[in-house]
């Protein structure tokens, strides 16, 4: 209470400065490297298509190693494997983040304005996103995507967000009542507060971080289950994705032929891309619980114990 | 008994909106099936009228019949078991297909998910007793590999165990020419043998995420004050973290292996297909591969009645470990 500002903007900055420096992760070593290493695979996905070739230009090369021309070597029809993975890339990344969107922005709709609302619609809500969770999401995709012939890379995103909302509106739903039944939310709309600002001003910035985490989650998902699509042959006709690398790679006899150059990157993309975003999603965990940060057995060195008695205490851990 | 009976109204609620999905979805698409179908069928050999009736009703047709009336006719068809004749292995009835591909695909997944969540919450519950052990600290490993495309950890193993080192058969569900399906000892044996591969990809691919939920739920639960005066009055260790900690911390690994058994079916898909695994999953590629529509509709449904199935089993289960599931309802 040392400074009360009469001027209600200054205040309102002030707490907003206060409440993003809250909700900013801590620079942990994990959310560095997560972050670092996200970002240098999203740049090539961005930059790598303008600098490469043609990736489906044919060579009479033929399957060759990595070599000064080629980097990363070439595929049976001497395609070069770089070009394609950068292309392949950007459009894994395109599908990531449209699911990522399509997919909060349902799970937040039928998540949070159901539980708002309560009553029947949060009944009928959670009936239809139960339903939709146990419907299994990859048969129903690949039902769905057998019957189109000719399908874009935005088809398959939609169709993965469709089947891949259900489980976080779970989470924002149970997140959601727990908040709306606390007390500032019930002086707001007691102040008469329109229901719309509560929602967007009240409620949603504490549900920030777990929808970050959820968005997170989605789109691993998404990279995952296209992957997984094309892989079986059912992705986008006609687009370079991880996945279809790693189906032509596959129909290639890539792995019979010993040809590592060309079935070892894109499966190491995806990998690495998914644990730089679980380690990104570690911190924002460490932000949602904070009993996860505090380490208790560091804590008890704290407690005033001679070395001795920890090591006692160690050893009784030990048994 | 509340409880149990509004677990079972939502399963058949979910069950008859996945029926209805199967309904509605071809009837949405572009293009006519029931065409596409009948002329693979009638590559095959004579269409009868009946069949052709029993094609329309199940993927929609643009004959003159209400499309309440289909609907009514479609349920009961599906009920009695009649899900139409398939292309790929005609002239067999859809449901033979799926009776004999079901088994080998329960067997292979349902018992490798069982291995890879025991092991899991096992060693989770180790991991967040010993915080900051060499256990804890392999956890961010293990989620690696959940980060790995399922199929491509797979194929890499498929390489190295089964091309480099030639320890494992490559694919099949058994030795197709020194055994014969039947209960002897050789058969059996062929199939563990020719499982262990495909199971051991999907425990490595699925364990972390069981160790990473089961490790930060013990952290939680470790950190409650119950525990805390069980250590004060006094309790052996592993009895504080087995019956006190590990107790509480299993509920929402329970909970969410309901869930995943959705995903455990939709992986065996790619599994099946890495390994050429006689089970649903190839079956349905085969059926996605000739636009064989009766019988990729039959997987849909006997996949969804199974995962609705299993889930009601762990819901009525996890009543009975949790108390307050059945106090709330």
């Amino acid at each position: 209470m040392t400074t009360v500002s009469s001027d209600p903007t200054v205040a309102a900055e002030a707490a907003t400065r206060v409440g993003r420096a809250r909700t900013l992760p801590p620079l942990t070593p994990k959310l560095v490297a997560g972050v670092g290493l996200a970002g240098a695979i999203i740049l090539f996905g961005l930059i790598g298509p303008l600098v490469v070739g043609d990736p489906s230009r044919v060579n009479d090369i033929g399957l060759s190693g990595p070599s000064g021309e080629f980097l990363l070597g070439t595929t049976q029809t001497g395609q070069d494997v770089l070009a394609q993975l950068a292309y392949a890339t950007r459009g894994s990344l395109i599908i990531g983040a449209v699911v990522g969107v399509l997919s909060i922005a349902l799970s937040a709709f039928f998540g949070i304005v159901g539980a708002y609302a309560g009553g029947w619609v949060d009944e009928g809500f959670s009936l239809f996103s139960n339903v939709m969770l146990v419907i299994p999401g990859l048969p129903l995709v690949i039902i769905i995507s057998s019957y189109v012939q000719d399908k874009s890379l935005l088809l398959i995103a939609v169709v993965l967000a469709i089947t891949s909302w259900a489980g976080s509106a779970r989470v924002l739903r149970g997140f959601t009542l727990s908040v709306r039944s606390r007390d500032y939310v019930a002086a707001a709309r007691v102040s008469g507060e329109k229901s719309w600002r509560i929602l967007c001003v009240e409620i949603l910035p504490n549900l920030i971080p777990l929808l970050a985490s959820q968005a997170v989650f989605a789109v691993i998902f998404a990279i995952l289950g296209e992957a997984g699509l094309s892989f079986l042959g059912l992705g986008a006709s006609g687009s370079f994705t991880w996945g279809t690398m790693l189906y032509y790679a596959q129909n290639g006899l890539a792995l019979r032929l010993e040809a590592w150059w060309w079935f070892v990157p894109p499966g190491l993309l995806i990998a690495l891309f998914g644990a730089a975003l679980s380690l990104i999603n570690f911190s924002i965990d460490e932000i949602i619980n904070p009993k996860l940060r505090t380490q208790t057995r560091a804590a008890r060195k704290g407690w005033g114990f001679s070395r001795r008695e920890l090591k006692t205490i160690a050893k009784e851990d030990e048994l | 008994m509340r409880y149990v009976l509004q677990k079972i109204v939502f399963y058949i609620v979910a069950f008859w909106a996945a029926l209805t999905l199967n309904f509605v979805l071809p009837r949405l698409m572009p293009g006519n099936p029931v065409d596409i179908m009948l002329s693979k069928l009638a590559q095959r050999g004579p269409v009868t009228p009946e069949t052709r009736q029993a094609i329309e009703l199940l993927l929609g047709t643009d004959s003159q019949q209400p499309i309440l009336d289909q609907y009514v006719q479609y349920m009961g068809q599906v009920l009695t078991g009649n899900l139409g004749i398939s292309v790929t292995f005609f002239p067999a009835p859809v449901s033979q297909v799926i009776s004999q591909t079901l088994p080998w695909t329960i067997g292979l997944i349902g018992i490798s998910t069982v291995i890879s969540f025991l092991l899991g919450v096992g060693l989770g519950q180790l991991a967040g007793w010993k915080r900051g052990s060499w256990l804890d600290n392999v956890i961010p490993v293990t989620t690696m590999f959940q980060s790995v495309p399922y199929f491509w950890l797979a194929l890499i193993l498929v390489f190295l165990l089964g091309s480099v080192w030639q320890i494992f058969p490559i694919n099949g569900g058994y030795d197709v020419w020194e055994t014969s399906p039947g209960w002897n000892a050789g058969f059996i044996g062929s199939v563990i043998y020719h499982g262990t591969l495909p199971a051991l990809t999907i425990v490595l691919s699925s364990i972390g995420g069981w160790m990473l939920g089961m490790r930060n739920m013990m952290v939680s639960t470790l950190s409650e004050d119950y525990i805390v005066t069980a250590e004060a009055k006094g309790l052996r260790p592993r009895r504080i973290m087995t019956t006190y900690a590990a107790r509480n911390a299993v509920l929402p690994s329970v909970a969410g292996f309901a869930i995943s058994l959705g995903f455990v079916v939709a992986g065996s898909i790619v599994t099946e297909a890495v390994f050429s695994y006689p089970g649903i999953g190839s079956a349905l590629l085969q059926a996605v591969g000739s636009n064989d529509y009766a019988l990729m509709q039959g997987i849909f449904l006997v996949i969804t009645l199974s995962v609705l199935g299993a889930n009601l089993l762990v819901d009525l289960l996890y009543s009975l470990i949790d108390p307050r599931t059945r106090a709330r309802a």
